[in-house]
């Protein structure tokens, strides 16, 4: 047997390294990921009196995503004395926290922060400030004159204690979207409030089964349905603190609406970006509550709606409530960085992609948050003749409608509300069941991002 | 190392070159590791340590950070789903790869078994991350190949596929179509390490298929299979990027904050606690040495026979 001992012998030599190898690398794998990242709570705050770096001027290095790449080139083509930088990167969508991740990085290095940076995500300024990474921009910076330009509350994600933090790029306000020839050749009218919404809701159950009113499997379902319902579930009260109460009426009203749609079948539970949605529902669909986005995004891109069919209507209110509310959806938002030693160009190029008529009126995809270039892109919409109706008196209307009670946290609604209703949703649960576990999951979720939770 | 040296001079290679350190070669080949060894895994581990039992201030804070994490929400149900997922995973694993590497080997004689063998190993050659998103695809009645067979299970959309208690097992079934192949080879190769001899006296013996396979080849097996389920369970506890791309793929429905892992991810990169997430890589490294010295020490790994 000494042949076998040798063999034997071997084998656990060099299963003896590979074990080893195997768990250091693995080991590795895991601690270079966290240690690589440093910790930027050194980073000092910018809150107080802002001090701009050397300015040595140079190139602008900016990032945008793929969808802002055209306004960085246009800039350049335009600006061809000003040397720029144009990386691409995800735009933090869905709340990636490549940004965050990245400034982290760089504040431990020292060194390779962008100049200005656009972020699909409106709560950006929870973290940048606290990481000293953002400039304030309402301190002779930019001027009031240009700064008031914008719609109003606008730009209140990139408020901190009075103080503007970044610029919004889109509004992404909710209002009705519906199949027009549909509605009419049904005989249905356009609901004005959320009672006629449900009741159209339980008739087209009836008589038309099959097809839809909204959908409530998207991530931001609470986004389009219970802020506009004025539910206290992220009423961010100060830097550092928000009062959740998910079980208050404003909430259960809308949630046994959603419930009541859920089950007769006239409200999906798919999200309108899941493939099982595109295949399976989005002819079917009669109206759909959701942001300014949806027009171009989901309908005209994702669903290739034919034209001349969708329209936009503003979106229903609770009958006698006399102050309208709308949701929100997104909106991206511009940042500048306070480590820039280039802040002239840098703020010349952070005006002209937020106010500019070529850019935001001509070629972004969503509605412009600078009021005048909304008035542009909406003109646009108009003659694209691509809606039903005009669907810039409805636009624009909801614009400033927004609920203000409805605040931007640093941790994500969309991602608690994923992972917490969703899963119920889909396994037969009602919402309004859910509302308590949704309140504990953003109370959990608030406290371990440090905030205050009251109810 | 000096074992490396007869390799690098064949014998019969007429030495004309001055030997001037006999072991050069095998130094240089373990020194190229070593300098990794030491850049990618010593110094993070000791980094991690450091960063473990300090604050963002480095100041000394014992177990404040340990303390942090067993306290935050997910940290229990995290440990409860690394736990779930490896003994469906370990058992599976063990179950299968020996099972199948056995009847691998009966099947030596005929070509299936090269063949086989390729397959087996095919999904491994694919990177996690990849394979990972081949599932996903898998998973999803609307897309699927095999949407019929979900359909049949009751199963119309993704979201009811990736309901939360069906992670577990779908956890194992990626990481067993990507990780098992490779250790069916190993295993098959270890089989073949077998005497031959001794496979003939015991059918001489009179035993059965059965038998042979229970008393003489998995013992023989046994610190292959040792071997294995301390690698696996190491990466078993270090469970990302299945539920990572899961709660991507799913915007976030299924998979969040699902392992120990992700909670680490989290706490440096969203909560930029990077001492917490060490706190939490600290533990895994313990808990992955503490498994894998009772396994070596209980099974005479090291041992020779």
């Amino acid at each position: 047997m000494t042949v076998q001992v040798r063999a034997s012998g071997a084998r656990g030599s060099s299963g003896r390294r590979r074990r080893y190898a195997g768990l250091v690398a693995g080991v590795a794998a895991v601690l270079a990921a966290v240690t690589a990242c440093g910790n930027g709570g050194s980073g000092g705050g910018a809150q107080g009196g802002f001090q701009p770096v050397q300015q040595t001027g140079g190139k602008v290095t900016v990032w945008v995503d793929a969808t802002r790449l055209p306004a960085a080139q246009l800039y350049q083509k335009q600006h061809p004395s000003v040397q720029m930088d144009i990386v691409t990167y995800d735009g933090d969508a869905n709340g990636s926290n490549y940004l965050q991740t990245k400034v982290s990085l760089f504040n431990r290095t020292r060194s390779g922060w962008p100049d200005v940076v656009f972020s699909s995500q409106n709560n950006e300024v929870t973290w940048a400030v606290q990481a000293g990474f953002t400039a304030p921009l309402n301190k002779g910076q930019i001027p009031e004159a240009t700064l008031s330009g914008w719609t109003a509350g606008a730009n209140d994600p990139c408020t901190v204690e009075g103080t503007l933090y970044c610029l919004r790029n889109d509004l992404a306000q909710t209002v009705l979207w519906y199949n027009a020839p549909l509605m009419q050749s049904w005989g249905y009218q356009v609901p004005k409030t959320w009672e006629e919404y449900q009741a159209l809701g339980q008739r087209v159950a009836t008589e038309h089964p099959g097809y839809l009113v909204g959908t409530a499997g998207d991530n931001f379902t609470p986004e389009i349905y219970l802020w506009a319902s004025k539910c206290g579930a992220n009423e961010v009260t100060g830097p550092k603190s928000v009062k959740v109460n998910t079980t208050s009426a404003n909430c259960t009203r809308m949630a046994s609406l959603l419930d009541t749609l859920v089950k007769n079948r006239t409200m999906s539970t798919s999200s309108v970006f899941s493939s099982d949605f595109a295949k399976n529902a989005a002819d079917k669909i009669l109206m759909m509550p959701g942001p300014s986005w949806f027009g171009g995004s989901v309908f005209q891109e994702s669903f290739k709606t034919p034209a001349g069919q969708i329209a936009a209507a503003p979106l229903p209110q609770w009958a006698g409530d006399p102050s309208p509310s709308v949701g929100n959806v997104g909106g991206g938002t511009w940042l500048l960085s306070a480590h820039s030693a280039n802040l002239k160009d840098a703020t010349d190029f952070l005006t002209w992609v937020t106010t500019s008529d070529e850019y935001q009126g001509k070629v972004s995809p969503g509605y412009p948050a600078y009021a005048a270039a909304a008035k542009t892109w909406l003109a646009k919409q108009s003659s694209s003749k691509y809606y039903a109706n005009d669907v810039a008196a409805p636009l624009q209307a909801a614009a400033p409608q927004v609920w203000p009670g409805w605040g931007y946290g640093q941790f994500s609604q969309e991602a608690i509300w994923a992972s917490t209703v969703t899963p119920g949703l889909t396994a037969g649960k009602t919402i309004v069941s859910m509302l308590p576990e949704w309140q504990t999951a953003i109370t959990n979720y608030a406290r371990s991002n440090g905030y205050e939770v009251s109810q | 190392m000096t074992t490396a040296t007869p390799a690098t001079r064949p014998a019969g290679t007429p030495s004309r070159r001055r030997v001037f350190w006999p072991g050069r070669a095998g130094h240089l080949f373990v020194a190229a590791y070593v300098v990794l060894l030491i850049a990618f895994g010593v110094v993070p581990t000791v980094y991690a340590v450091y960063f473990a039992f300090t604050d963002a201030g480095d100041n000394f804070t014992g177990f404040s950070n340990f303390v942090e994490a067993a306290t935050d929400f997910r940290f229990f149900s995290a440990v409860g789903h690394v736990a779930l997922y490896l003994v469906c995973w370990l058992v599976s694993l063990v179950v299968f790869v020996v099972g199948l590497a056995l009847l691998l080997h009966r099947l030596t004689s005929s070509g299936t078994s090269k063949a086989l063998r390729f397959l087996y190993y095919i999904p491994g050659a694919l990177a996690g991350a990849a394979s990972v998103l081949v599932w996903l695809f898998m998973l999803d009645p609307s897309v699927s190949p095999v949407s019929a067979l979900l359909r049949a299970f009751g199963f119309d959309t993704f979201g009811e596929v990736v309901a939360p208690d069906h992670l577990p097992v779908l956890f194992t079934l990626i990481a067993f179509w990507t990780g098992a192949g490779g250790w069916i080879v190993v295993m098959y190769g270890a089989l073949n390490n077998i005497p031959p001899d001794l496979l003939e006296a015991a059918r001489i013996d009179g035993a059965s298929v059965w038998q042979t396979a229970w008393r003489i080849q998995i013992p023989l097996l046994r610190k292959w299979i040792v071997y294995m389920v301390i690698l696996a369970f190491a990466g078993g506890t270090q469970l990302f990027v299945e539920p990572q791309l899961l709660s991507q793929a799913s915007v976030g429905v299924a998979g969040r904050d699902y392992s120990l892992n992700q909670l680490s991810y989290d706490f440096a990169f969203q909560n930029n606690n990077v001492n917490t997430a060490a706190a939490i890589s600290v533990e895994l490294l313990v808990v992955g040495l503490v498994v894998a010295g009772v396994f070596v020490a209980r099974s005479g790994f090291f041992d020779a026979d």
